[in-house]
């Protein structure tokens, strides 16, 4: 009888697990319930929306409302849609991402595996890198691209996030090549391996997991930045995030909901896409920094 | 002339002396076997020959070289790690040619050196895996195999076998001595595993805190070890050291023991080894005798010269299988015997022991040297 009294029985054990999952679903159903409502809305024409209800499935969905805002939608003055500022975003991200990604390696393997004195010092430095508020560089910042006339430019924009992400990105990488075994590098050099060669044949391919986590992390704040975006490039060069803001705050006249929505949708889908295709690795590789670390 | 010779050689790492003016030389094909207790600078040592850490003072020279300030893949040397430090991304086969790709050996000559060294190690069935797909005596093949491949001047071993369990360490051990024979590869070899050092080395270097405390043959080492030191680390179980004073024992001269309990004192002959060495009655000494020099009657060795016999109190009885360990006190001190298995050995009984004194050495109390 020992066992019935101690261990719960199969009938309550039962409703537990069904109120823990009803839990998760309503929950799981609140945190989609704003998507839901942007993909309807951006699926029905306007008339409905103003006279319907806000979670009524359209009655005729098209893709109206995504075309425009992609393609002939009012920025500002220019009613040339959002696909301009959407590929301004592509060029920036991509090599803002992949350039911080690879120094961040490098600044990890050589602040592991080639220590020079005062070490701890320049990683110390580039930690506060991270907790320093994106307020606080503006100006300074805007000067440096003023100085080196990259103001206005997908390139200034890239050298910003660059600097901006290395601090997390040297932190990722640091910690993650701590783990890795000196006597890996040491036999590499024996081998007659140099600096680059051990960084590219030896270190690099053992770095998957870091790497899909710093690059997720490295691209969604890279797309969703507004506060460089908007301080650094503005007008034609503006990223998406910018040109959303500018498309939702200049309509003229009626306000077309459906349009913002589709446009709302086209700036969130990278990094959606990021986190559905890598999303696994992202865990993961949490996870083994967590271990190792 | 030396192949390989440390020439006083010091290495300092924050202020602290890790290695205290080490001289050593080893002829070409020779198996040096650096041992010694944890911290004791072994490992450090083979690092600077190795160029991973670079001398405070000295030279390392080797063929006539002097290699100082030579990177570690100019000096033509390769080195086993403990780990492995196998590449983990590569395969097997990757991982041996990968010091001669690194020197641009051409594609075809590379997979002829990585089968030859493949065939003599037995791990051919292995190329095509991953490190991680390898058991561990199987990753120490690969290990020698990415040493072996590249025929270098010196090899390097860094305690390789002591992430391997006891009955594949002795499987390895044959295994490396094998090697050393049939390619008379020149080789450092660290360990703190005193039957490793006796097992494979030429020549062994015992070092403590820095300095060496001797250098020579393992055969050397065990029977006239320099020091209290080297007596006490060398041999399983260790070497027996009693204290005892110099008298005069009618013509000749004996060493006194304190004899525990009511027993009288314990007289034992001069051992041999002493014999040019003049004494003053009374001085103090310290008696090494190996466990294996004391036996029963019967285990006797006919040819010794001088040998006492001492009735003691057995203290603990240990049979091993194949001889008989057994403990008695001496003078306060446990002394181990080795007798034949079948002798009836019974603790709290009185045994009679006889100690073979031409293969006992004699250690100044002071100095801690051994006397000659």
């Amino acid at each position: 009888m020992s066992a019935a009294a101690t261990s719960v029985s199969p009938g309550s054990a039962r409703f537990a697990r069904y109120f823990i999952y009803a839990t998760l679903v309503i929950f799981a159903l609140i945190y989609l319930l704003p998507l839901f409502v942007m993909i309807i809305t951006s699926l029905k024409p306007l008339d409905e929306i103003r006279s319907g209800n806000m979670l009524a499935l359209p009655q005729a969905p098209s893709l109206d409302a995504w075309f425009k805002a992609w393609g002939t939608a009012c920025v500002g003055v220019n009613c040339t849609g959002i696909s301009g500022y959407f590929w301004n975003s592509i060029k920036m991200v991509i090599p803002a991402v992949a350039i911080s990604t690879i120094l961040g390696a490098l600044n990890g393997y050589v602040l592991t595996k080639w220590r020079f004195p005062g070490h701890k010092l320049v990683f110390g430095m580039m930690l506060f890198a991270c907790f320093i508020p994106f307020q606080a560089v503006l100006i300074p910042m805007a000067r440096v691209l003023g100085e080196i006339g990259l103001s206005n430019t997908t390139a200034g924009l890239v050298l910003v996030h660059v600097v901006y992400g290395l601090g997390f990105t040297t932190l990722f990488f640091r910690n993650y090549y701590e783990a890795f075994p000196d006597e890996l590098i040491k036999a590499a050099q024996m081998d007659g391996a140099g600096f680059f060669k051990i960084f590219w044949r030896i270190l690099l391919p053992s770095s998957g997991p870091i790497i899909v986590v710093t690059v997720i992390y490295q691209f969604t704040n890279i797309w969703n930045d507004f506060l460089f975006g908007v301080s650094f490039a503005s007008g034609g060069g503006a990223p998406m995030t910018v040109a959303l803001n500018n498309l939702v705050s200049s309509s003229t006249g009626v306000k077309e909901y459906n349009v913002d929505m589709a446009a709302a949708m086209f700036a969130a889908l990278p990094t959606l896409i990021v986190y559905v295709v890598a999303g696994r690795y992202f865990v993961r590789g949490l996870m083994a920094g967590a271990v190792k670390g | 002339m030396a192949f390989l010779e440390i020439r006083d050689l010091y290495k300092t790492i924050a202020g602290a002396d890790i290695l205290k003016g080490i001289d050593i030389t080893l002829d070409k094909g020779g198996f040096l076997v650096l041992v010694g207790p944890s911290g004791c600078g072994k490992s450090t040592l083979l690092n600077t020959v190795a160029g991973l850490t670079d001398v405070t003072k000295g030279d390392i020279v080797i063929d006539g070289e002097i290699v100082n300030d030579l990177h570690p893949s100019k000096r033509d040397i390769a080195m086993v790690f403990q780990s492995y430090a196998l590449y983990p991304n590569m395969t097997v086969e990757g991982n041996i040619a990968f010091a001669l790709e690194m020197r641009g050996v051409p594609k075809s000559e590379r997979d002829e050196a990585v089968r030859a060294a493949a065939k003599t190690l037995q791990i051919e069935h292995l190329l095509k895996r991953r490190p991680s797909q390898l058991s561990g005596g199987q990753r120490q093949r690969v290990a020698m195999g990415r040493a072996l491949v590249r025929k270098p001047r010196v090899f390097l071993f860094d305690e390789p076998l002591s992430n391997l369990d006891a009955k594949l360490r002795v499987e390895m051990r044959a295994e490396i001595k094998r090697l050393h024979r049939d390619t008379g590869a020149t080789i450092v070899y660290v360990t703190h595993d005193q039957i490793e050092a006796m097992t494979m080395a030429t020549k062994i270097a015992v070092l403590k805190e820095g300095i060496v405390q001797q250098v020579g043959s393992p055969e050397e080492i065990y029977r006239r070890p320099a020091n209290l030191f080297v007596a006490d680390f060398m041999g399983s179980p260790a070497m027996n050291l009693l204290e005892g004073k110099v008298v005069t024992n009618g013509a000749e001269r004996a060493i006194e023991f304190a004899g525990s309990g009511s027993d009288g004192p314990i007289r034992l002959a001069m051992p041999s080894s002493v014999r040019e060495t003049t004494f003053v009655d009374g001085q103090s000494v310290i008696l090494g005798i190996r466990p294996e020099a004391i036996t029963d009657r019967g285990l006797t060795d006919p040819e010794a010269t001088t040998v006492s016999i001492v009735d003691a109190l057995v203290d603990l009885v240990e049979p091993t299988g194949s001889d008989t360990f057994v403990v008695t006190k001496i003078a306060g001190k446990e002394i181990t015997a080795r007798v034949r298995s079948d002798v009836d050995a019974r603790a709290g009984e009185t045994f009679q022991f006889a100690f073979n004194l031409d293969k006992a050495v004699v250690f100044d109390p002071k100095t801690t040297k051994r006397l000659a």
